[in-house]
């Protein structure tokens, strides 16, 4: 009640403000230039954007960029680094690019290179035949809005080979500007209505923020359902009943979104899982967005990554020509994190084809995704093949990254759970861990009484004493009373094992001081 | 609503008619009930729909699941998406890639190739990239190329200073959301070079995904209220069809404000006031923008219309957006490049102490034309500090604009100096761009003019021509007879017959009854010369045929 009081004050409060707006308008247009506020302040911006949130990089990341300018100036701090924890950006952590990408990429910047004989063959055929696809041979010209036309193929043959021959469509195949980019691109579709026919989307807590901020920025409904922490964060099908039937009172949900491997919570779903859900999505009558941007990132013994779609396809003609899909794949993750270049695509399937004709005229408006974002997605879905000369030094890159990526997600959870306080999952997959953390009545009393959530004041305090910049639980959701943090197994294993020490530290030293 | 029709009338759908099959007409309400029904007997079925939420859970799943409509129909869409358009990749633009497809697969045409003159893509048209960019790009791409002896110091010095400032050395880490930190320091340094030492803040720049990007984020940041205090936005017409296209999907108010065609399509402030004023009896307008040198009229405003337009923002209390992609594409002799800002600050505190702006910028223009990386900037001045906390916090949320777009912006503020040893080369390649571009500038509008029935203004600046065309009456009467508009009919039959793609003006709205293209003027001088004649003759062959 005082939260809807609050709300209807404010509504009185801009209805005087722009009372108040008309009368000044008048005024000043008989006395010249007008003396007063912003034309935009907070109060008359977009109202949806404020209720925008995006942990990843919130409050606890700006304050960890002023600590590192701190450091630069001299200031003297407990560390002599910030060690950014909080985002899985690998390059940043010191994974190395590939090299047979880079070339490439290269090549194609710079096609003089084209007549050097530094570069290997197959990294300059591979360029040819991207710059021939671009306008003017050059990566400089808009590519078609969908994307380029034979790097379209590519992702589809690539899907094809993934899910053992189920077949796939390049003119399903929509390039994007990272996965971030198709995620939103497909929920705006998807968002209609108003009231209690406003759509409601289904996202698991704890989610990927990108979903909760989208969906505030589109004005639609959130609907919350649990992943199981007690089951390795597994989904549970009851779970999701209860989440549709209680929404259904107050929205219209029409779309599940999915992450596997799961973002924060590392967990790989099983094959019967993923069944059960796509089952569940048809008899709700849901689109089905799956986000599947770690899909070569999968550590443990016994789990192995099954898509969707196959998924779908396997289950018969029943699901597979009647469920709709999205699925998302990205460059920023599994081995090559290249996040910076902000390629991907989404595959859509069974799509109204009057729908898609508006997707296209859709993204049509951002012209074109970034080409050379664009260049490496091909590379990723057409690596080197056995037979050519990049082969072997790819595959030696790839596998010490994965294997690296494997040996850490291990040694996590390991040291992890030595600690008193604090429990972790398996890091089945992914580049996270999602740990659950125990916090002393009095850190929560203590926290309240500054206004802040208890996992921020915590995770603040282990940025100030220790200058690891983790995300607090509270950004993802998580059940009420529960406490986490979301940190990226992605720091070399030196730099990692010194990060675990130093949390496990702190949360004792913390629990400590706390009790 | 014909569409609507044939949805309700597909077989999927009839099948819910069946009355023996009453559940799965219950669960089929989920995928119908949104639907914008017809004046039909298929609204009484609208019914079961209010049941549904009602219904217990075992109802739910007992049965197996019934045939029915899809999720996402065109009639259960985000309805502001249906209003989008953008004609500069529109219908003409999917029939000239069929066309390509065609011919590719040995289908004989009145021509060989298809020439798409219709967006402003400079090297699709064969402008070479700039060498400096792509030796530092290549450089950033793949660093062992920094022992390579071939490549000049200096841009081997500009890629060690741009991956220094990348994560871990790397174009492949994210950025900060708002751009690289010594990127922004760059591009505030040019704009201070640039408006004779007016001071630019790094903390106003936001590097973006080309100048579109942040165009788009500044519009969503404006939108609010309802009915009669929904924000308005003064666009001018013709415009670039990226504004109508973001209104209609935020769902603002498009407030027109037309150009003088007469007048060289110049601004003019009875029209803006007229505009203004109209407008305030249905929404609450609060932004103005003004594309200078004009997409895709090609005008150059002179410093007394920016003033205008600055003292008419700040009495009539407009947030003003004003896109400066091409800065650097001016042409036509006695035209300069103001920027608003500089112009801004030169009217002294009373305006640039109150008068909030946003200015674009981009790597896809001017000399260099490199659209494919998605590089841009926006600068804000006077913008209030919570609004610029939400705009950081709006942009973080897609992590961060392309980092090779980001070192290209990087290349293009802060090019070759005097004394470099690119510069030369670097000077040389920029000079014959611009120099091409300016002669092709006047080569469009003198043909063009030849022609009985095209007028063309003078394309000052940017990329483009927008000529008007006379469309004889039997013309207009097939266009209308076929539903489409008559420049679109024009321009669809010099697709057909021609190869050659332009947009239709109705793309980017003109006065009522005139009609008019937009065409690059980007193709080399040679095929342009043929393009140009191509047309001449489409345009006197047309006016024949329907006199």
């Amino acid at each position: 009640i005082s939260c809807y009081l609050s709300r209807s004050a404010n509504t009185q409060f801009s209805v005087r403000r722009s009372a108040r707006d008309i009368t000044n308008m008048s005024q000043q247009a008989a006395n010249g230039l007008p003396c007063r506020g912003k034309v935009l302040n907070l109060d008359n911006m977009n109202p949806n954007v404020r209720r925008v949130e995006y942990a990843v990089r919130g409050a606890i990341v700006q304050r960890a960029l002023q600590i590192d300018k701190e450091l630069k100036e001299g200031v003297k701090k407990p560390f002599t680094e910030v060690i950014k924890a909080n985002i899985g950006d690998a390059h940043a952590m010191g994974q190395k690019p590939i090299t047979f990408l880079r070339q490439v990429l290269a090549l194609c910047a710079y096609p003089d290179l084209l007549d050097d004989n530094k570069f290997p063959d197959d990294s300059k055929q591979r360029a040819r035949r991207i710059l021939e696809a671009c306008g003017g041979h050059s990566i400089g010209a808009y590519s078609s809005s969908q994307g380029i036309e034979c790097i379209r193929q590519d992702v589809a043959r690539y899907i094809e080979k993934r899910d053992d021959g189920i077949s796939s469509d390049p003119d399903n195949i929509y390039l994007a500007t990272g996965a971030s980019d198709a995620i939103v691109t497909m929920l705006k579709l998807l968002v209609c209505g108003k009231g209690r026919d406003r759509t409601g989307v289904m996202i698991s807590i704890p989610q990927y923020p990108l979903y909760s901020a989208a969906l505030a920025d589109l004005a639609a409904v959130q609907i919350n359902y649990y992943l199981d922490e007690d089951k390795c964060w597994s989904l549970d099908i009851a779970e999701l009943k209860r989440a549709v039937t209680a929404a259904r009172q107050h929205c219209n949900p029409r779309v599940i979104c999915i992450i596997n491997p799961g973002n924060p919570t590392g967990q790989v779903q099983s094959r019967q899982c993923i069944e059960d859900v796509i089952r569940f999505a048809k008899e709700e009558h849901l689109f089905l967005m799956a986000d599947e941007v770690y899909q070569d990132n999968v550590y443990a013994e016994g789990c192995k990554f099954h898509s969707f779609k196959r998924v779908l396809f396997e289950m018969g003609p029943e699901y597979s020509t009647t469920v709709e899909m999205a699925s998302f794949h990205s460059t920023s993750k599994c081995y090559m994190g290249e996040c910076g270049f902000r390629g991907g695509y989404m595959e859509v399937i069974n799509m109204d084809p009057e729908v898609k004709a508006q997707l296209t005229k859709l993204v049509s408006v951002r012209l074109c995704p970034p080409v050379p974002g664009q260049a490496l997605l091909d590379l990723v879905v057409n690596p080197p093949q056995p037979d050519e000369p990049s082969y072997d030094k790819f595959m030696k890159e790839r596998t010490a990254v994965l294997a690296a990526l494997a040996e850490k997600a291990g040694l996590t959870e390991q040291i992890f759970n030595t600690v008193p306080g604090i429990t972790c999952n398996p890091v089945q997959g992914a580049m996270y861990t999602f740990p659950r953390i125990t916090l002393p009545q009095k850190a929560i009393d203590k926290a309240k009484a500054e206004g802040q959530v208890p996992d921020m004041f915590y995770c603040m305090k282990l940025l100030e004493e220790e200058g690891i910049c983790l995300v607090p639980g509270s950004g993802f959701g998580q059940r009420e009373g529960t406490f986490h943090f979301r940190m990226t197994i992605l720091p070399p294993t030196e730099k990692l094992k010194f990060v675990l020490q130093k949390i496990s530290d702190f949360h004792i030293r913390f629990t400590q001081e706390f009790s | 609503m014909s569409a609507t029709r044939m949805q309700w009338l597909s077989p999927r759908n009839l099948r819910l008619l069946n009355p023996g099959r009453n559940e799965s007409l219950r669960r089929g309400g989920s995928g119908c009930r949104s639907l914008t029904l017809p004046l039909s007997p298929g609204r009484a079925l609208s019914g079961p729909s209010a049941t549904r939420r009602g219904l217990p859970k075992e109802k739910m799943t007992e049965n197996r699941a019934p045939p029915r409509a899809k999720v996402l129909t065109i009639d259960t869409m985000n309805p502001t998406v249906r209003k989008v358009e953008y004609a500069v990749r529109g219908p003409i633009v999917q029939r000239a890639l069929e066309l390509e497809r065609e011919l590719s697969e040995g289908m004989k045409k009145p021509f060989v190739e298809v020439i798409k003159a219709n967006i402003g893509d400079a090297h699709a048209m064969g402008q070479q990239p700039i060498t400096f960019f792509r030796q530092v790009l290549a450089l950033c791409s793949y660093p062992e190329l920094l022992n390579d002896s071939t490549f000049p110091e200096d841009a081997k010095s500009r890629a060690r200073r741009i991956l220094q400032s990348c994560g871990g050395n790397s174009m492949g880490s994210y950025s900060a959301s708002q751009g690289i930190d010594a990127v922004r320091q760059d591009v505030a340094r040019y704009i201070e070079r640039r408006d004779g030492g007016v001071p630019c803040d790094p903390d106003n720049v936001y590097l973006t995904t080309g100048a579109s990007d942040g165009i788009v984020t500044m519009l969503k940041l404006l939108v609010c209220g309802e009915g009669a205090t929904r924000t308005g936005v003064m666009i001018s017409i013709p415009q670039y069809p990226l504004y109508s296209a973001a209104l209609a999907e935020l769902a603002a108010v498009q407030v027109n404000y037309y150009l003088n065609e007469e007048k060289c399509w110049s601004m003019d402030l009875g029209e803006l006031q007229r505009s203004l004023e109209e407008a305030r009896r249905h929404c609450n307008p609060r932004a103005l923008c003004v594309i200078n040198p004009g997409n895709p009229t090609g005008q150059v405003q002179s410093r007394q219309c920016i003033e205008d337009v600055i003292r008419f923002a700040a009495k009539e209390r407009l947030f003003l957006m004003a896109d400066e992609v091409y800065q650097d594409n001016v042409y036509a002799d006695g035209c300069q490049f103001h920027s608003f800002k500089k112009v801004l600050f030169d009217m002294g505190p009373e305006y640039s102490d109150a008068v909030e702006l946003a200015s674009f910028h981009s790597t896809s223009k001017c000399y260099m034309g490199e659209c494919g990386f998605r590089g841009g900037y926006m600068e804000i001045i006077n913008m209030d500090e919570e609004v610029k906390a939400q705009l950081t916090k709006l942009v973080s949320v897609r992590l961060c604009p392309p980092v090779p777009g980001q070192a290209l912006m990087d290349l293009v503020v802060n090019p070759p100096q005097p004394g470099e040893p690119s510069h030369d080369k670097f000077i040389k390649e920029r000079t014959a761009t611009l120099s091409a571009l300016a002669e092709k500038a006047e080569l469009t509008e003198q043909v063009l003019n030849t022609v009985p029935g095209i007028s063309c203004n003078p394309v000052q600046g940017a990329m483009y021509s927008f000529p008007r065309i006379t469309i004889p009456e039997k013309a207009v009467k097939e266009a209308t007879d076929k539903g489409q508009q008559p420049d679109m009919f024009y321009c669809m039959k010099l697709l057909e017959e021609t190869g050659i793609c332009l947009v239709p003006g109705s793309g980017f709205g003109q006065r009522e009854g005139t009609h008019h293209f937009r065409m690059t003027i980007l193709p080399p001088k040679d095929k342009l010369t043929i393009l140009l004649n191509k047309v001449k003759e489409f345009h006197q062959r047309f006016t024949q045929q329907y006199s």
